[in-house]
């Protein structure tokens, strides 16, 4: 879990759920031995001001692309898309091939729930919480897009990222946690052999 | 309150339920809450990490010195700091001033502060806060206080500690007060429960809540009197979510270090080399107040019923 700031303890109830075991993550060293990471919803602005005083950015970005599979809801979301439409710089993660647009559903009097249905995961459809949530602007070819909502992909993934622009550690739905998990059990498996430390069992 | 969200078949937007009300107070964890005067105010505490930022006229300890009504801010000074920032931005309504609060709801404030800090509307009453789509902020003294305000709909709490003194010694008390409350509950028989609902002039479904889940049924921040990068580490400690800092900003002497430091150190609360890091080099913290001599009729944090 990256801890920074954000919604870090409502993760790690539906990662405990899905049978993961979790850390948080402050500092470049917390990352070690780490086989997934989550990063939450909370601002953005203060992940990339507190997360890149400690180089943290550029080292979660060296093991994703090494292959660590990474779950961003939110700002997590907006953290690992490669830009960001219509707003002034500001540091980010990086790496997938999205541009998302920040607050783009506009102010809190906004935001909302709905149903939305994510084919991937079959029915029924999960129940979406949009808090000044953002949208996926543009995807690049290597994106799968997961989810929509009134015409704007909502939810994508690629070979190790999964973002949704929803909250779904607010409600009781633990699938996309469990693609999460699932990925992370597979690329642990594939890198480690029996007896190493996994983050998910 | 719940974990659980049932899904309703259809794609259709509900706005202003209680899971997107407490919800943003949630994503606001682990940050730092910051008064603000101006649009450049606003811009110093994003760019050192604040989370979000509080849109009044006066800081605390200005509408200390000046006496007289404090009320909600002017519209066009909110508009300014929401127009230069991308974080949520809060305001204050006075306690009981239900058209103040439609006001900000008008303007699509983030959160609106129900605030002992402005001079209460309603000495007996606060705002309904069910019947509005944007969420509410409201300060606690004590455990049933903090019940009582949720069950008018208060999506956050905050701990009033007393604001504008640059003292941090009410934040302690309110705090440790709440968390005590809790752990009374927690520890309390069935029978006993209907006794402290009581006394506590609480709601029993929500005592019984905080019994059965060892915690209140919202975020619960800290307030009041928060000056030094130590002072937020030491609410993290005690059990706050986050903090919020009025006065101790921006009447420092160097608010943007200062703005800066107390992020890191509410981050990093239990990790004392990076407080000590943070907090070096940061010139005078604002002055402070002993409580004592403000008097009871000085005191901000008896505001609220």
């Amino acid at each position: 879990m990256l801890a920074v700031q954000g919604a870090v303890s409502e993760h790690e109830a539906a990662l405990a759920d899905v049978g993961a075991r979790t850390r948080r993550v402050r500092a470049p060293g917390d990352l070690d031995g780490l086989d997934g990471l989550v990063i939450p919803g909370g601002e953005s602005t203060t992940f990339g001001l507190v997360a890149g005083e400690s180089g943290l950015l550029p080292a979660v970005r060296g093991r994703i692309d090494a292959g660590m599979p990474v779950l961003g809801t939110c700002a997590g979301m907006i953290m690992l898309a490669d830009g960001i439409a219509g707003g002034g710089p500001q540091p980010l993660v990086g790496g997938m091939d999205i541009v998302v647009r920040r607050n783009a559903f506009g102010r809190q009097v906004h935001s909302f729930e709905a149903d939305v249905e994510v084919p991937a995961l079959g029915a029924p459809p999960m129940r979406g919480i949009f808090i000044r949530a953002p949208w996926i602007e543009a995807a690049g070819p290597s994106i799968e897009v997961l989810a929509e909502h009134g015409g704007h992909p909502v939810a994508a993934r690629d070979a190790t990222r999964i973002v949704a622009a929803f909250h779904p550690e607010l409600t009781g739905d633990r699938r996309l946690h469990r693609m999460f998990v699932e990925r992370v059990r597979a690329s642990a498996g594939a890198q480690h052999k029996e007896g190493s430390v996994v983050g998910a069992q | 309150m719940s974990d659980e969200v049932a899904t309703n078949g259809t794609q259709e937007r509900a706005t202003g339920t209680e899971t997107v009300k407490a919800g943003l107070a949630r994503m606001l964890k682990g940050g730092v809450i910051m008064d603000v005067v101006d649009a450049d105010q606003a811009r110093i505490a994003e760019d050192a990490g604040a989370c979000a930022v509080m849109a009044l006229e006066r800081i605390p300890a200005e509408i200390r010195k000046a006496g007289g009504v404090a009320r909600m801010s002017d519209p066009e000074m909110i508009v300014g700091i929401q127009e230069a920032v991308s974080i949520p931005v809060m305001a204050k309504c006075r306690i009981g001033h239900h058209a103040e609060a439609q006001v900000l709801q008008a303007l699509e404030i983030d959160y609106i502060d129900e605030s002992e800090v402005l001079t209460p509307a309603d000495e007996a009453s606060h705002v309904d806060k069910r019947a509005f789509t944007v969420p509410f902020v409201c300060g606690a003294t004590d455990l049933g206080e903090a019940l009582r305000r949720i069950v008018e709909g208060a999506a956050m709490i905050r701990t009033k500690g007393e604001a504008g003194t640059g003292n941090v010694v009410e934040a302690v008390r309110h705090m440790k007060t709440i968390t005590q409350g809790i752990r009374r509950v927690v520890s309390a028989t069935a029978e006993e429960r209907f006794a402290i609902a009581k006394e506590m002039a609480a709601p029993l479904d929500l005592v019984e809540w905080v019994g059965a889940n060892g915690r209140l049924p919202v975020v619960n921040f800290s307030a009041g009197g928060i000056a030094t990068p130590a002072d937020a580490a030491l609410m993290m400690y005690l059990g706050a979510e986050g903090v919020f800092v009025g006065s101790g900003i921006f009447l420092s002497e160097d608010p943007p270090a200062r703005a800066r430091a107390i992020v890191e150190a509410t981050t990093h609360w239990d990790d004392p080399a990076v407080v000590a890091r943070v907090s070096r080099g940061l010139r005078e913290a604002m002055p402070g107040i002993e409580i004592g001599d403000l008097g009871d009729s000085g005191l901000l944090q008896t505001r609220g019923w």
